[in-house]
């Protein structure tokens, strides 16, 4: 772990009036790494990744992301951006675009790249996040919940971030459509090298893509590591978050993938298995 | 640059090699597409072993080459560049990504008889949303629970007291340009102390309401719209009838009441600050001094003035409420679509206070009320 972290957050506070939602808030993010955020609802989940893109700005401490001090005013907001793709919890797709349109919107932005091969991108990426070819003309509206999740996230991997932000991917996704999220983020991460952010209340999605799981409560980052590492704290939420009955069934259910001879959580399949570097350009 | 072209092609049908190396990703994608359609025709081999970077646009077009050039292959290519090859190949499925294209002549008569098939749609729409709302305002009146007063109250705030500076600015400065142009115009005929008899039957009649109603549709039909529209773009109307509130009866009828019973109350404040206008300009310019102004006024002003506009006024703030909330009702599917029934609710509900005006005038002239 001797590498730079990709996203470095120090002593960060968020107040809404006199609501305190973080209080000297640290975490770091890794390259490559898939990195859990979970914590109660209101807890300050999307709050925090707000800060970290730039959209919310701190009351104090500071935010690092690629090395780049997101919270100092001489930050280039725009050009980070071109780096980092972002899932928001609502989908957020502009309504009057169809859906391959909107995952043009970057490229259109950013690149200068021929109509045809633009229209190719478009489609490839649909079909990568499990969307059938005519979902590509449906605009936002005409689409189901899930769907517009699945195309949302076709937006943000547009332009092939380095850092991919995630806000509850998996929520309102039947059980097949979530497993098959997580062994896309999986693939991603394992072919690019990406680092994710995944805020989620997916135990599945927990146990069996994330390397290292960061749990938000009490207004900071309570603790970080692996799920095994967490379910020996000792701290009441985090026992009912991993041990309650959902909990301890998604534990079941990895444990017997495990025994199945499935691939768990590849710890340190990202650095090795890519020739790709996270973070590189 | 990240691709070279080494030409080791014999012309023996034997592929010709092509070495990339370096990063093939999207920042480079454009330069990497040009360098593969300038590589020589027929098969060829791609050296992939230089490769230090590689993205999905990258392995995108070296999986199009591979397609649309049997009997290519790559060489050299590390297990995670094999990998993400067989991620974009799995992706390569048919997508459409507009929706279908037609000629231009079709697309000119379907939105020609998309547009009549609208227009009659919207009024029939537009009449039972009118039939709806009398018919839930009746039923909500008689039953127990009653019109919701605290809404109504609210909108009035809204629409009236909000309303009081700009309105009442608009017809201050009213009053003074119909003072100034009519005492130039009379004053060729000596007859510029008609000035008062011009401000005082324009403003309580026709303008004072009139130009109230406008603004009012412009503020308030607009508002109406608009709010509506996000309500039904959030899902927001369709929750309230699952909870099973009525749509009609929480949304519209209060901004109806408040609207038909604000309007004649701006309207009369409207022309009370235009004569005021028009009386300063009569004092500064002609003279007149304020307490003659007044008497005068009284003298040459007729009740029916006074209550032919205040018959009016209740009917217009109806029908800017009425179109408002029906047009954002129609909102459907699209950000766009609350702007474009914005501008529609703000356009009809000026129309058709103009063309209600215009009834009123032929009425109240056949009835004999002048
Ligand atoms: N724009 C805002 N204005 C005021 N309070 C906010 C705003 N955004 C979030 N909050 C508050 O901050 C807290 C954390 O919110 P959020 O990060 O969205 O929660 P979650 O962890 O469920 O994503 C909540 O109590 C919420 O009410
Ligand atoms: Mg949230």
């Amino acid at each position: 772990m001797g590498e730079a972290p990709v996203i470095s957050v120090r002593g960060l506070v968020n107040r809404f009036g006199t609501q305190v939602v973080h209080e000297g808030l640290d975490l770091d993010v890794l390259p490559g790494e898939i990195l859990g955020v979970v914590g109660g609802s209101g807890s300050g989940k999307s709050v925090l990744l707000r800060s970290i893109i730039g959209l919310q700005h701190p009351a104090a401490g500071t935010i690092r992301v690629f090395g780049e001090e997101v919270t100092s005013p001489e930050c280039d907001l725009l050009a980070l951006s071109r780096r980092w793709g972002v899932l928001f919890q609502a989908g957020a797709l502009f309504s009057g675009l169809t859906v391959a349109e909107n995952v043009q919107v970057p490229l259109r932005e950013h690149l200068a790249l021929p109509e045809p091969l633009m229209d190719e991108i478009a489609a490839y990426k649909i079909a990568m996040v499990g969307l059938p070819g005519e979902a590509g003309a449906k605009y936002p509206a005409e689409l189901s919940g899930g769907m517009r999740k699945r195309a949302a996230l076709a937006r943000a991997l547009a332009m092939d971030p380095a850092l991919l932000f995630l806000d509850e991917p998996t929520a309102g996704l039947d059980p097949v459509g979530a497993a098959a999220f997580d062994q896309l983020v999986l693939t991603l991460r394992n072919t690019m090298g990406l680092t994710l952010f995944l805020i989620t209340h997916d135990l599945d999605t927990l146990m069996t893509i994330c390397d290292r799981v960061a749990v938000i409560a009490e207004k900071r980052v309570l603790a970080v590591g692996s799920v095994a590492e967490l379910t020996r704290l000792d701290h009441p939420w985090v026992r009912d978050y991993f041990l309650g009955p959902r909990g301890r069934a998604a534990a079941g259910a990895q444990a017997a993938r495990i025994a199945a001879g499935e691939r768990a959580v590849p710890a340190a399949a990202g650095g090795s298995a890519a020739p790709a570097q996270a973070g590189g350009a | 640059m990240a691709t070279q072209a080494a030409d080791t092609g014999d012309g023996t049908g034997r592929p010709h090699r092509l070495p990339l190396e370096g990063e093939l990703t999207i920042d480079r994608a454009a330069g990497l597409e040009r360098r593969l359609a300038e590589a020589p025709a027929g098969p060829l081999s791609l050296d992939l072993a230089g490769v230090t970077r590689i993205d999905t646009v990258g392995a995108w077009l070296v999986h199009r080459l591979l397609r649309d050039r049997p009997g290519s292959r790559v060489e050299g290519a590390s297990a995670g560049v094999t990998r993400l090859l067989a991620e974009v190949a799995a992706a390569d499925r048919p997508c459409s990504i507009r929706p279908d294209p037609r000629p231009a002549w079709l697309r000119e008569i379907e939105k020609a008889g998309e547009a009549v098939i609208g227009a009659v749609n919207t009024m029939g729409a537009g009449l039972g949303f009118v039939g709806t709302m009398l018919l839930v305002t009746l039923r909500t009146a008689l039953s127990g629970r009653g019109i919701r007063w605290h809404a109504v109250s609210q909108q009035m705030e809204a629409t009236g007291i909000n309303a009081l500076g700009i309105v009442g600015l608009m017809s201050f400065l009213i009053g003074i340009v119909i003072a100034q142009q009519g005492a130039v115009q009379l004053e060729q005929f000596g007859a510029q102390v008609f000035t008062i008899n011009l401000i005082g039957r324009a403003t309580f009649r026709e303008l004072g309401i009139l130009l109230t109603a406008i603004m009012v549709a412009g503020r308030s039909a607009s508002a109406f719209a608009a709010q509506i529209g996000t309500m039904k773009l959030n899902e927001e109307i369709d929750a309230m009838r699952t909870i099973g509130l009525d749509p009609v009866e929480v949304l519209v009828v209060p901004r109806v009441i408040a609207l038909t019973v604000i309007l004649p109350l701006l309207g009369f404040y409207a022309s009370i600050l235009a004569v005021i206008g028009g009386g300063l300009l009569c004092w500064t310019s002609l003279d007149i001094p304020p307490a003659t102004y007044v008497q005068r006024i009284r003298e040459v002003v007729p009740m029916s003035d006074f209550w032919i506009g205040m018959a009016k006024a209740p009917f217009f703030g109806a029908v800017i409420a009425l179109t408002g909330c029906f047009q954002g009702m129609q909102v459907a599917g699209t950000a766009e679509s609350v702007g474009a029934r914005t501008t529609i609710a703000v356009v009809q509900s000026i129309f058709l206070v103009i063309v209600l005006d215009a009834f009123f005038a032929v009425f109240f002239t056949a009835i004999g009320f002048v």
